[in-house]
């Protein structure tokens, strides 16, 4: 057993997080948001540290990572709140490079790893509520058509991979019908129709499916585990400078116990994404590595509600403000407290295993 | 990062659990897992049994009888004690007032006092609360004067865990009541429990047990080599304790025990998916403190530092958890049984809610972290 990031692995964290400490900052964010709702430059610069690549195994030209691997980087884009729809894409990655014929591996990773191409992952239907079965889409004769729900990253993405009812399929975005929007936490997405149009078979069926929906599972807990630490730090920071009667609300131990009480989340939370990430890459078995996922999922789903409301009624008044970060935090744990399923679904799925 | 035991660590568990297996007896295994009362000559003989193996206090220094196994193998040596149904040991000699003489202690006492702690010769109890101190300790009262050789002890301790069952009693007493400070003027004495003038009083709970007691002080004479440290310092002593590498606090494997038991005990429940919710919450909350402990030993381990605040939240979350496990096995209980376990069950829901409050209470441990963490 053991805690220790490798020196990559460290090293990888390190630099990302120094890279959006410089240029991420909430009015760099700000910009984006209000502008196309992503960045070249941000892109092209987590390409170039191997982001885009870690899920591309190295034949294609990638470093052929896991979970871990990215899990201080994941900890990191929570911190700085991230809109770019990275992990859409490498969720997507992931299925190409497990499942994909040997053409569509060349045609795409290499340059996915590059930055040159971008991929997004389009899974849940209207009414389908996280499941990964019962899909209305189909894909007959390499024919697709259905609708998929907001699909992150679809808007810049070159390329889908679509669950349907007949397995998966490698679809071009610019054949489908995009209704673009951003999500409640400014992240860009798409509710896609695809009518009948021409696509590609995907390998590796539902297991490949589930396991990727698992690892993305355990990526946006790790995120969600930086959203977190974001939230409590900033708090901690106003209750020591905010005054009321005279003393910094900090000195009073009904906030006192609140904010030790977030903290403590906040460490259980971290615990579970450990155990996620890590058993995605280290399981014996799916069952394993599901009942982790699903338990740490309910943890981060539970605990992500407890850190921003708190967060938010510590700030009082300011807490609700646009203006503040912590309100955007406070949004993006709302949105990962169900993303990819919520506390029940993951309850139900965890009392079946 | 692997969270995975090592083949190394596999292998030490399985010693570890085999030896159990052989060497605690099915009739103390079996009180435990009933909730039955466990007498002195119980927790003695189970002491005594690991103190023959070696295994009685892993984490002291080699030379006194430590096992120099790592924080992990202490960890699982710990896990594997509780989530085999073993007695507990009582830590008021072993991680209490052992550490205390190996960090403060002089040469005779370490030389005294040890080896029989480590035999279980003795079987110590702590007197810090007082009726007036309770959270608030540094306004403890019962004062030791010094006469010559002798300190005279006045006064009265409250909760006094298994004072009944003792040999010894580690004290906070104050040496000073003029000093400027409350915390400076107290002192940290041992005294033989069958000095002249000391009485222990029952106090039962609400389970109908009786584990904590008051102890009186009339004219106590203890002799002044029984001081620890330097007269005045016994609020050093007393903090040092609280940050003393306690790793068991959260009490994982006695848990997972519990857990099982819980699983097995409300399986006719299982279609019940309130229940069955409650239940998977407190699995996922036990996993994530796990982990969480985990964690605290691998930084422990890195840092070579004590973990000093990081135990007051393995406090408050394994009792938290220990409660609810007992609040589960309640709820899980036929309502209409009477039977010995069904009643064990109802009192121990009853006893555990002495957990939170104990060992300082839930929020004087979060006191601690806004103060020591957060710096509030």
């Amino acid at each position: 057993m053991n805690f220790d990031y490798s020196e990559e692995q460290q090293l990888l964290a390190d630099s990302v997080r120094r890279f959006l400490q410089n240029s991420y900052q909430f009015e760099d964010r700000k910009k984006i948001i209000d502008g196309e709702g992503w960045s070249t430059k941000v892109w092209a610069t987590i390409a170039e540290m191997g982001l885009t690549g870690l899920p591309v195994p190295a034949e294609q030209g990638g470093f052929g990572g896991g979970a871990v691997d990215l899990m201080g980087v994941m900890e990191a884009f929570g911190e700085a709140l991230v809109v770019e729809p990275f992990l859409s894409s490498a969720v997507a990655t992931r299925l190409v490079a497990r499942g994909g014929s040997e053409a569509q591996k060349k045609t795409l990773l290499p340059a996915v790893a590059e930055g040159r191409m971008k991929l997004a992952m389009a899974h849940e239907e209207k009414g389908s509520r996280y499941g990964m079965k019962g899909f209305q889409s189909v894909f007959r004769k390499n024919l697709l058509s259905g609708e998929k729900s907001a699909v992150l990253g679809a808007p810049i993405a070159d390329w889908l991979v679509v669950a349907t009812a007949d397995g998966m399929c490698l679809v071009e975005t610019k054949r489908a019908q995009l209704k673009s929007f951003r999500s409640l936490d400014s992240v860009i997405a798409a509710d896609v129709t695809f009518g009948g149009v021409p696509a590609e078979p995907l390998g590796g069926g539902l297991p490949a499916l589930e396991e990727a929906i698992d690892y993305a599972t355990a990526l946006v807990c790790a995120e969600a585990v930086g959203a977190m630490k974001f939230s409590c730090d900033t708090t901690l920071e106003y209750l020591k400078t905010r005054k009321q009667f005279g003393v910094p609300i900090g000195t009073f131990q009904a906030l006192q116990h609140r904010i030790v009480d977030m903290y403590i989340s906040y460490e259980q939370a971290k615990s579970m994404s450990c155990l996620a990430c890590s058993r995605i890459d280290f399981s014996e078995n799916s069952k394993d590595r599901a009942r982790a996922v699903s338990m740490a999922k309910i943890k981060i789903a539970d605990n992500a509600r407890h850190v921003s409301q708190e967060a938010v009624q510590l700030h009082g008044g300011m807490g609700m403000s646009e203006e503040l970060k912590v309100s955007h935090a406070f949004r993006r744990l709302t949105a990962i407290a169900r993303q990819f399923g919520d506390a029940d679904f993951h309850l139900e799925r965890f009392a079946s295993l | 990062m692997d969270l995975n035991y090592s083949s190394e660590e596999l292998a030490f568990r399985d010693e570890v659990r085999a030896w159990l297996d052989q060497n605690l007896p099915e009739d103390l295994r079996s009180k435990v897992s009933n909730y039955e009362h466990l007498s002195r000559d119980d927790l003695l003989r189970w002491h005594k049994i690991l103190a023959k193996q070696g295994w009685v206090a892993p984490a002291w220094p080699k030379e006194w009888g430590g096992t120099g196994w790592n924080v992990v193998q202490r960890y699982i040596f710990e896990e594997e004690l509780g989530y085999a149904g073993s007695p507990p040991l009582i830590p008021f000699g072993l991680q209490m007032c052992a550490p205390v003489l190996l960090q403060f202690g002089s040469d005779a006492q370490k030389k005294r006092f040890l080896p029989r702690i480590y035999r279980g010769e003795d079987f110590w109890c702590q007197g810090y609360s007082e009726p007036g101190s309770g959270s608030d300790l540094a306004s403890l009262k019962t004062k030791a004067v010094k006469q010559n050789d002798v300190y005279v002890v006045n006064g009265q301790k409250i909760w006094t865990t298994l004072a009944h069952y003792a040999d010894w009693i580690f004290c906070l007493v104050r040496t000073d009541p003029a000093g400027g400070k409350r915390q400076e003027g107290i002192s940290f004495l041992l005294m033989d429990m069958k000095t002249p003038g000391i009485t222990v009083r029952p106090l039962i709970l609400m389970d109908g047990a009786h584990e904590v007691n008051e102890v009186f002080f009339d004219d106590v004479k203890v002799p002044a080599e029984n001081l620890v440290h330097e007269e005045g310092k016994g609020w050093t002593v007393a903090k040092y304790l609280l940050g003393h590498e306690r790793m068991n606090t959260g009490r994982i494997g006695e848990s997972k025990r519990q857990l099982a038991m819980l699983k097995k005990y409300s399986s006719s429940m299982k279609d019940n998916f309130r229940f069955r919710d409650r239940l998977s919450r407190l699995e996922i909350e036990l996993q994530a403190l796990e982990i969480t402990n985990l964690r605290f030993l691998d930084r422990m381990r890195r840092s070579g530092q004590p973990p000093g605040a990081d135990v007051s939240m393995l406090k408050i979350k394994g009792t938290e958890i220990q409660q609810g496990l007992t609040e589960l096995m309640l709820q899980a209980a036929d309502p209409a049984a009477s039977d010995a376990f069904s009643v064990a069950v109802q009192k121990k829901y009853l006893s555990m809610r002495k957990t939170t409050i104990y060992a300082g209470s839930n929020e004087i441990q979060r006191n601690i972290i806004a103060k020591m963490t957060l710096g509030l």
